[in-house]
């Protein structure tokens, strides 16, 4: 293992030390438990929308915390969730009093422990509803699309929630347009390099030079298949077919695109990925109504990236538009 | 040799759990890493060591405190499923014994069957999907089968970490339906589950107070 780190087991406090000088114009750490909120939270009258889970994957989760999207993430070690007491406080500290959103991927320790906490939350009388999302369509059948993978599509549901809660949205408005990007977001992800737990200390999966891991996870999950290398134009094709046809995106569908890197692949390559979606999509005379290509969610050095399609409509690309400030995603107004 | 476990002795079996876990943590790690993530020996050892700091303070206390003390720090340490699952199980351990001083047969069979609700209720799991339950539930009901046969505290105690090692054992021929393994699918038999090892682990240490 080749890391600048240093104790294994200290990595996410000291990158939380770092990160919290940083940005301490957006966010702060609570003293009760592991959770960075919102610096000017919680905001009156405001839903609070929070999210939470393992570290690893920057800018995701703590990098989208701050006006118009996030107001408090539940911190956890590398790839574990975080303990209900983190969730509880991130609730504590995100409700504005009208209620707080839980937005979760579909991780058994994450949907456990965001239990434990929503149950302490309603004892504590916060209103509490939750969406789990499950875009990864690498990970399950269709038959049994609850229980895929929530992955980078999460990005959509974040800015989503956020825009709606900003706007002075209901805590079950927030709910159904974060329900809406969900049943409308499908990403296909690949990989050509594992990545390592600083903790563990050896590659999550191998992959002889001339291979790939299809359909892998953000934490380096194997796929379905290990299948040969190919182009960039060869191998976007296949994702983008499968993702295609699972919703299904059709002719004269409006979409937002998002080309996420998962670590350590440059964006030159996403770039060349994405021209290949957009081709597709033109060919299909589906328009892209957003683009979205860089690092959202990554799996720590992971070399790879995945393919995400939203089919839009009024709502979600007015909410999409909408002005955000935080650390490592900005809108404009 | 007792019909009853006093909380001292509990104390001393629960510290007992926290070196299994730290001389296992090699072994978790290395069946997890077949089918899972590789990381529960890690965090195994990492929250168990929180444990035994909390009981080092915690001599003197009663039973009902003593899993309390635990269960808080299991809950609250690492997290991930594991911190969920056996946080809940021992808080529940700690709210079934509120109020008892010495554990005789009977209050231990009440405080394990509350327990495995309480994993049940949070987990979603049923026994046969290859996760702790396979482990918990067998012992459980072997608990319940020796209470009912009237035999005494130490042997009924052995029956249940028997019953938990072939529980844990029976997850090697299982295909994994929770958790990360469970997309693995075919792939995960062969292979003995790593939730379910600490778990025996967890509960042959419980049972060791009633030696």
């Amino acid at each position: 293992m080749k890391k600048f780190i240093n104790d294994p087991y200290d990595v996410v406090d000291e990158m939380l030390e770092g990160f919290l000088d940083v940005h301490k114009k957006y966010v702060r750490k609570l003293d009760a438990a592991r959770a960075v909120v919102r610096a000017d939270g919680p905001v009156d009258g405001k839903v609070g929308v929070i999210t939470g889970g393992g570290s690893g994957h920057k800018p995701a989760f703590i990098g989208f915390v701050g006006q118009g999207m996030l107001d408090a993430v539940a911190v956890g070690e590398i790839f574990t969730s975080p303990p209900p007491l983190a969730c509880f406080e991130a609730a504590k500290a995100a409700d504005g009093g009208k209620g707080v959103l839980f937005l979760l991927g579909n991780y058994a320790g994450d949907v456990m422990n965001f239990q434990l906490a929503a149950d302490m939350a309603k004892a504590a009388g916060i209103p509490v509803e939750q969406v789990i999302s499950t875009d990864d369509v690498g990970s399950g059948p269709k038959e049994e699309a609850h229980k895929r993978r929530g992955v980078v599509g999460a990005f959509f549901g974040w800015k989503v929630a956020g825009a709606k809660a900003a706007a002075g949205g209901s805590l079950e408005a927030c709910k159904a347009a974060v329900e809406k990007v969900n049943a409308n977001t499908r990403t296909l992800g690949v990989a050509i390099s594992p990545c390592t737990v600083p903790a563990k200390g050896s590659p999550t999966f191998t992959l002889a030079e001339d291979e790939m891991e299809y359909a892998v996870g953000h934490h380096g999950e194997a796929g379905t298949a290990k299948i040969n290398m190919m182009t960039a134009d060869e191998v976007t094709e296949k994702m983008t077919l499968e993702v295609i046809d699972d919703l299904p995106f059709k002719t004269g569908d409006e979409v937002a695109v998002l080309i996420n890197g998962l670590g350590g692949t440059p964006q030159l390559e996403l770039y060349i990925c994405y021209r290949k979606v957009k081709q597709m999509l033109a060919d299909r005379q589906i328009k892209v109504g957003g683009s979205y290509v860089g690092e959202f969610f990554t799996g720590l050095e992971m070399a790879g990236f995945s393919v995400t399609l939203m089919k839009l409509d009024d709502e979600l690309k007015e909410l999409l538009a909408a002005p955000a400030d935080t650390p490592c995603y900005k809108v404009l107004p | 040799m007792a019909d009853t476990i006093s909380a001292p002795r509990m104390l001393k079996a629960l510290e007992a759990m926290c070196d299994i876990i730290e001389t296992e943590k090699d072994y978790l790690s290395e069946l997890d890493g077949a089918i899972g993530d590789g990381d529960h020996g890690v965090n195994m050892a990492k929250c168990f060591r929180e444990v035994k700091k909390k009981l080092a303070e915690s001599q003197g206390a009663d039973m009902s405190t003593l899993f309390n003390n635990v269960g808080m720090v299991v809950l609250n340490s690492v997290g991930g499923a594991m911190g969920a699952l056996y946080g809940t199980f021992f808080l529940k351990m700690a709210q079934e014994s509120a109020g008892k001083g010495e554990l005789a047969l009977s209050d231990l069979v009440t405080m394990l069957q509350t327990a495995e609700q309480g994993i049940l209720d949070i987990g979603k799991a049923s026994p046969g999907d290859k996760t702790l339950l396979d482990t918990l539930a067998p012992a459980v009901r072997a608990l319940e089968q020796s209470a009912k046969d009237g035999l005494a505290l130490p042997e009924a105690m052995a029956n249940f970490a028997q019953a938990a090692q072939k529980g844990m054992e029976s997850t090697t021929d299982m295909l994994a339906k929770m958790g990360r393994a469970s997309r693995l699918g075919e792939r995960t038999i062969g292979h003995q589950d790593a939730g379910a090892t600490s778990c025996y682990f967890i509960l042959r240490a419980l049972a060791s107070a009633a030696k």
